[in-house]
């Protein structure tokens, strides 16, 4: 029985297309995926993100636990909100899963893991934990929301409560707030500006009426993942697994390397890979017609250099892209197998949008 | 749903129109175009292509997904829809019309009347969802 999130009556009254998504019946769109996309790219749209798995880590121990849980350090959390991005890996160097980590002051932090990753998550950080002074607690009970676009932190703070609204508005990108029942973190998977909200359910709902009421678009699954492609975001499960470390998924920026004395899990088996790593994650856009998906193979020449991970239509750049993970070796005259077609392909960074433009160089 | 009485439907979402000439007019349906969702692509078969019936011969694809689109019957293409080289979403907002694929001469004129009537595409339709 696939679960609802406290939003789905509103997504069904909105006429939300529901699939099921990881166990929960969430709506891939309200009618057109590409209007919403715009919409978070012009102006501001909110997006039910209720089924994210929220993990609450408090104790003496949790700051030592986490610099060992997680590949990025968490050390580097410097105020009481900061965010850090970080992957948690296997003795392997696999990644486990992406999160969030939010140091909250003293000995408290939040993690907010994938919906479709929960159990082995859960399983993994509870059976790391045995000789760590912390209570793991997780919140199923929370609702959360992210409005995102430009506009989305004038909407959003215009629908708070005072108190929370002006501890909001403070906020720096990549720093998070408690006030009350609110948690507002100024976070995001579109690369535009706004805010991840975690409050309680009735409030979710409040605040979700009171959105769309002041023009706020809904936004579903579909636009939340060409959003977060065009921002060069990672989507767990395509662009990065068990079988793949953060180095050979574009996240070598995401491992605290200093100090080295910082033992991780995963560590040595990225140091034993570094220095060695003969793939990457890399951009692509197609130079002509059709749709890069994952599983595409990329050929330079007669040689398969890469697959795709991650394709779709950009809706900002009105052409396709992708990410691919691909050999450090290839050379530049790649070309991508669409059914009995090959398309030229060009390699690029792997942001194509940031803060509603274009970051493509000119093609 | 809109289900035009006057054409012919696949249980593959096509929809099939005889023209006065004997030639044949193809599309997807109002509820395909409505699954797939805002279409960016569109793959039209080759010009004088002989096609089977059943064959995937074109494909559509929205922003999530590509689907096949298969020949309804048995016959050679005798034109392509180029608007749709510029304008994709003609399939969404106008599938019955502007957003037709390919016209097609039969092999077999009989095998239009073998295709589904509007009252059993709505069926196949309803026994799905």
């Amino acid at each position: 029985m696939p679960a609802k999130t406290p939003l789905y009556e509103s997504h069904v009254a909105s006429n939300g297309k529901i699939v099921d998504f990881s166990g929960w019946q969430l709506p891939v769109h309200y009618g057109s995926l590409i209007d919403e996309h715009h919409a978070v790219r012009q102006r501001a749209g909110v997006f039910d993100v209720s089924h994210m798995t929220i993990v609450d880590v408090v104790g003496n121990g949790s700051g030592e636990f986490l610099s060992v849980l997680l590949a990025n350090n968490p050390a580097t959390l410097d105020v009481p909100g900061a965010a850090l991005y970080s992957c948690m890996l296997s003795q392997q160097g696999g990644v486990i899963d992406d999160l969030i980590a939010y140091w909250m002051g003293d000995d408290r932090y939040r993690l907010i893991v994938n919906a479709a990753t929960r159990e082995k998550d859960l399983q993994w950080i509870n059976q790391q934990a045995t000789p760590f002074d912390v209570q793991l607690t997780e919140r199923p009970e929370l609702a959360m929301l992210a409005v995102q676009g430009p506009e989305a932190i004038a909407f959003s703070l215009a629908q708070m409560p005072a108190d929370v609204g002006q501890a909001a508005a403070n906020l720096e990108r990549f720093q998070a707030c408690q006030v009350g029942d609110w948690f507002v973190a100024r976070t995001g998977y579109t690369g535009e500006d706004g805010f991840e909200i975690a409050l309680e359910p009735a409030d979710a709902l409040t605040l979700w009426r009171e959105l769309l009421a002041a023009g706020v678009a809904p936004c579903g699954l579909g636009a939340r993942d060409t959003l977060r492609l065009e921002a060069g975001m990672n989507l767990y499960g395509h662009d990065m697994d068990e079988s793949h470390t953060p180095l050979t998924s574009g996240l070598g920026w995401t491992v605290g390397w200093e100090p080295p004395q910082r033992r991780f899990i995963g560590r040595e088996a990225l140091e034993a890979q570094r220095g060695e790593v003969t793939e990457n994650l890399v951009g692509l856009v197609l130079d002509g017609k059709g749709v890069l998906r994952e599983g595409q193979k990329i050929l330079d020449g007669e040689r398969e250099v890469g697959t795709v991970t991650s394709g779709t239509f950009s809706p900002t750049l009105q052409k396709s892209i992708a990410f691919a993970r691909l050999s450090k070796d290839s050379g530049d005259g790649l070309e991508v197998q669409i059914r009995t077609r090959r398309v030229p392909v060009t390699r690029t960074a792997r942001v194509f949008v940031r803060n509603g433009k274009a970051v493509l160089p000119a093609s | 749903m809109n289900v035009p009485e006057e054409l012919r439907y696949t249980p593959s979402h096509e929809w099939v129109r005889m023209n006065d000439d004997g030639t044949i007019t193809v599309g997807i349906t109002d509820h395909a175009q409505e699954q797939l969702g805002d279409l960016v692509f569109v793959e039209t078969p080759e010009v004088d292509a002989v096609v089977e019936a059943e064959a995937p011969i074109a494909v559509v694809e929205s922003v999530k997904a590509a689907s096949d689109i298969y020949a309804p019957i048995n016959g050679t293409i005798l034109d392509t829809n180029a608007a749709l080289g510029e304008e994709p979403e003609l399939v969404n907002t106008d599938p019955y019309e502007a957003g037709w694929l390919f016209s097609m001469q039969p092999a077999d004129g009989k095998e239009f009347e073998q295709l589904l009537d509007a009252e059993s595409y709505q069926a196949v339709v309803s026994s799905a969802e």
